[in-house]
């Protein structure tokens, strides 16, 4: 008897310690990428650094606007255009299609979200680069190569169609089923019950899953690195390269060493993706809670 | 009967996919009057409510045949306006669902979208129809809050609101008491007793007492047939069948 | 009553494009990789290194990068399942609903689950730094372990709660410890863990981001934990930049083999999901 008490503590107490310490897995993450940016920290301001536009690593220059602005550009652009049309999908999806054609597109639409970032970054540079150069820019500007923010945007955005429209179904179906009726019993047609009713009933759960998408799309690094163009200037308009952060990380690892703080510089931009992150997740969960609360 | 019925049924067969719920149903429901469909669990009683206002339209695999007749206009032939004919008829369901808004929007989600009434105009609807359903003494003072926040008796209260709002001509019940405790079930029954003078009404129910207390007419319904139609007191105290029969005797459930 | 009409109308209209544009730009996605890459599929591929270098060699195959992916999210799947099973199951099963670490806990695995990927590999590779080791199958190994915890630890914990509560007043009421109910719901979750399972080892085998720093890149299988390690994402990447047509398409074919694999991979965890919720 005793044994079997013992043994439901120890096992315990070795599970708390691993809990306790993946949970600050967080806090490690930053502590250890502040310890690391600490050189460029003590010679700038973080002010002069994100503000600053003038990225020469090797005259000791660091500026990351340019980079925060791609990262926002590209997110932007992204989430522009994915959400609209995967909120129309997933109305369709769970509201119009017959049943059939939701049973096929679904468990595609899951498997998609499979797909690893690096395939769809192959397929913007194959397909997407060269129908903005050809039919999109040319409408616009003089001269694109097509590796630009909109192409960038477009291969995120489809990387998180599956994301956002499997979760938004999921939602959907949650709602039950007797509140269309209600809606419908009053003479509403079927748009006007999703547009006042369902809609606002799932407004919490597809804010969520838009902020997923947001933090998938702002971290995303291999996909937009060989879609962006990589120019360290800040962009002007969709028809401009863009360089986001995370590409900066990847693309300047092997050569980072030999530069005086270079490599501290870039351990900031880390640290500086992983505070954004931090920041967004608790400003989108501040203002679910109080959604959450207003609807109940 | 002479003039035409609210609603009227002609060989109406209802079949989701390989089961056939509703055989051959032919009836003509009285006109400003409670009418109880009665019957055991999964007889059909529940389907041939929604058939009244296609609300099994979206079940997938559904097959409707033959006529429903709301004022003379059959509701499944091809020029059908279905959002008018659901307008036609207020449902009050099971339990209480009150849209996820305010009590003042709730009530006035039916008149803003059947036509745009002015601020005033719809002020007076609410609190006209809150009246009407005994609830206004006690939310007038948070309209604008949640609907959520009140009791289920309360909301089945403004639901049934909601529904009047639109100004119908007939109220389905689909076992609307069966969520409630029984002091909000008396209120709603004794609802629906004065709103016959105004509404053609149709309840389902499970409780023979309820059918007894409020109705007064009974349909029964056994495996998706009618098997006995009548004034209340000869159904339930001189049925004419042996199902009939039986069921009222509890032998059935 | 027209205008009403004309809304509902256009709307469906939008929704029907929509969901055409989603689908055919997913289908799209396979359709590019099978078409690329089906050309320059074939035996050597799969059953050899590159010769001559990855970068500059015509001819060969990816088997180095096949394996390397191999140990490297097999390596981080295993030990991520030795940290996540317990802690998922502490969580859970030790502390009560309520309890404020328990919450804690699952705010702060959400927190990490939406941490980029390039993160994971910056933090592992500082740490390596201060440890000494260089980038290897083991920094590899390592940095996607931290990637997959979140993810696993998210899934058992979804996969537990739907697990139903008269289990643990079950177990309770007939005076089992807590480590006895731990391993009777071990057992109600077995497939609940393959799914998590082969959900990370489908995110480990695709990501790049955290590799990148951390397992550096070789032409050669890597025989021990301190060998650099390529890995097929990576790998793609690097052949799709070289100027040789062989070696791009070498990208292709690989960019078709990773793609064949993490499909398998999502449709088996998917039917498994399926199974289980019947």
């Amino acid at each position: 008897m005793k044994i079997r008490l013992l043994k439901d503590k120890v096992i315990g107490t070795g599970m708390l310690a691993l809990s306790v310490l993946s949970v600050s897995l967080v806090l490690l993450i930053g502590i250890g990428l502040y310890l690391r940016s600490l050189p460029i920290l003590q010679q700038y301001s973080v002010w002069e650094l994100v503000t600053s536009s003038s990225w020469r690593p090797m005259k000791g220059e660091f500026g990351f606007f340019p980079f925060i602005m791609g990262t926002l550009w590209v997110t932007g652009m992204s989430i522009l255009i994915a959400v609209p049309l995967c909120l129309f999908t997933a109305i369709y999806l769970s509201e119009y299609a017959p049943a059939s054609f939701k049973r096929f597109f679904l468990p595609l639409v899951n498997m998609l979200a499979g797909i690893p970032p690096v395939i769809y970054g192959v397929w913007g540079v194959f397909f997407i680069i060269p129908i903005v150069q050809r039919y999109i820019a040319p409408h616009f500007v003089e001269f694109s190569t097509g590796y630009t923010v909109l192409a960038g945007g477009i291969v995120l955005a489809v990387m998180i169609f599956p994301l956002i429209v499997s979760i938004v179904v999921e939602v959907l179906s949650t709602i039950p089923k007797e509140l269309r009726e209600a809606s419908l019993s009053l003479g509403a047609t079927k748009w006007e019950t999703v547009k006042k009713v369902i809609l606002r009933k799932a407004f919490p759960g597809i804010f969520a899953a838009i902020v997923l998408a947001i933090s998938r799309a702002f971290g995303e690094t291999i996909a937009v690195l060989m879609v962006c163009g990589n120019v360290p200037i800040a962009p002007q308009s969709i028809f401009d390269p863009a360089y986001p952060l995370p590409a900066l990380l990847a693309n300047n690892f092997g050569e980072m060493m030999s530069v005086p703080l270079y490599d501290s510089a870039l351990m900031f931009s880390a640290f500086a993706l992983l505070i954004i992150i931090l920041i967004f997740n608790i400003i989108s969960r501040a203002i679910l809670q109080k959604i959450e609360i207003r609807n109940a | 009967m002479t003039q035409t019925p609210h609603i009227g049924v002609k060989n109406l067969n209802v079949r989701i996919g390989d089961s056939h719920l509703l055989k051959d149903i032919n009836i003509n429901i009285p006109d400003k009057s409670v009418t109880s469909i009665i019957g055991p669990s999964g007889c059909g009683k529940t389907t041939l409510l929604k058939s009244f206002n296609r609300l099994l339209d979206d079940i997938p695999g559904v097959n409707i045949t033959g006529n429903v007749l709301v004022d003379g206009e059959d509701i499944y032939g091809k020029h059908a306006d279905v959002t008018q004919i659901r307008k036609k008829m207020g449902l009050l369901a099971q339990r209480p669902f009150p849209l996820p808004m305010s009590i003042y929007d709730n009530i006035a989600y039916g008149p803003r979208i059947h036509g745009a009434p002015s601020k005033k105009e719809l002020n007076a609807l609410v609190e006209h129809y809150l009246k009407a359903v005994g609830l206004w003494e006690e939310v007038k003072g948070r309209l604008h809050g949640s609907a959520s926040s009140l009791s289920i008796g309360q909301q089945q209260r403004l639901c049934l609101a909601r529904g009047l709002a639109v100004e119908p001509e007939i109220i389905l019940g689909d076992e609307s008491t069966s969520a409630l405790d029984p002091i909000s079930t008396k209120i709603i029954e004794d609802l629906i007793i004065q709103l016959k003078e105004k509404y053609t009404i149709v309840l389902v129910t499970h409780i023979l007492r309820q059918a007894r207390r409020v109705s007064d007419y009974i349909i029964f319904v056994y495996m998706g047939e009618i098997i006995e139609f009548g004034p209340t007191e000869e159904i339930l105290l001189n049925p004419k069948e042996k199902l009939t029969k039986e069921y009222v005797k509890g032998f059935i459930s | 009553m027209r205008r009403r009409k004309l809304e509902e109308w256009i709307a469906k209209a939008l929704m029907l494009f929509s969901t055409a544009f989603v689908g055919i730009c997913l289908f799209l996605i396979i359709g590019t990789v099978v078409v690329k890459g089906l050309p320059y599929l074939d035996w050597d591929m799969v059953t050899k290194i590159p010769d001559g270098g990855y970068y500059f060699g015509r001819s060969g195959g990816m088997l180095n990068a096949i394996i390397g992916s191999l140990y490297v999210a097999g390596g981080a799947t295993v030990l991520g399942m030795c940290i996540s099973i317990p802690v998922a199951l502490y969580l859970n099963v030790y502390l009560k609903k309520s309890n404020a670490f328990a919450r804690f806990a699952k705010l702060a695995f959400d927190v990490l689950f939406g941490v980029p990927s390039i993160v994971y590999g910056a933090f592992a590779f500082s740490l390596m730094v201060y440890l000494g080791v260089r980038a290897s199958l083991l920094g590899g190994i390592i940095a996607v372990t931290l990637l997959v915890i979140p993810i696993m630890v998210r899934t058992l914990d979804e996969v537990i709660t739907n697990v139903p509560k008269d289990l643990k007043e079950a177990t309770l009421a007939m005076g089992a410890t807590r480590w006895e109910m731990a391993k009777v719901y071990l057992l109600q979750i077995k497939t609940g863990i393959l799914t998590a399972v082969l959900l990370a080892f489908g995110r480990g085998v695709g990501d790049v981001a955290a590799v990148m720093f951390t397992a550096g890149f070789s032409d050669n299988i890597p025989v021990s934990l301190h060998e650099p390690a390529a890995t097929l994402p990576l790998a793609i990447f690097f052949q799709l930049g070289s100027p040789i047509p062989e070696v791009q398409g070498r990208a292709y074919a690989s960019a078709l083999i990773l793609t064949v694999c993490i499909l398998i991979i999502v449709s088996v965890s998917t039917i498994l999901t399926n199974k289980k919720r019947k």
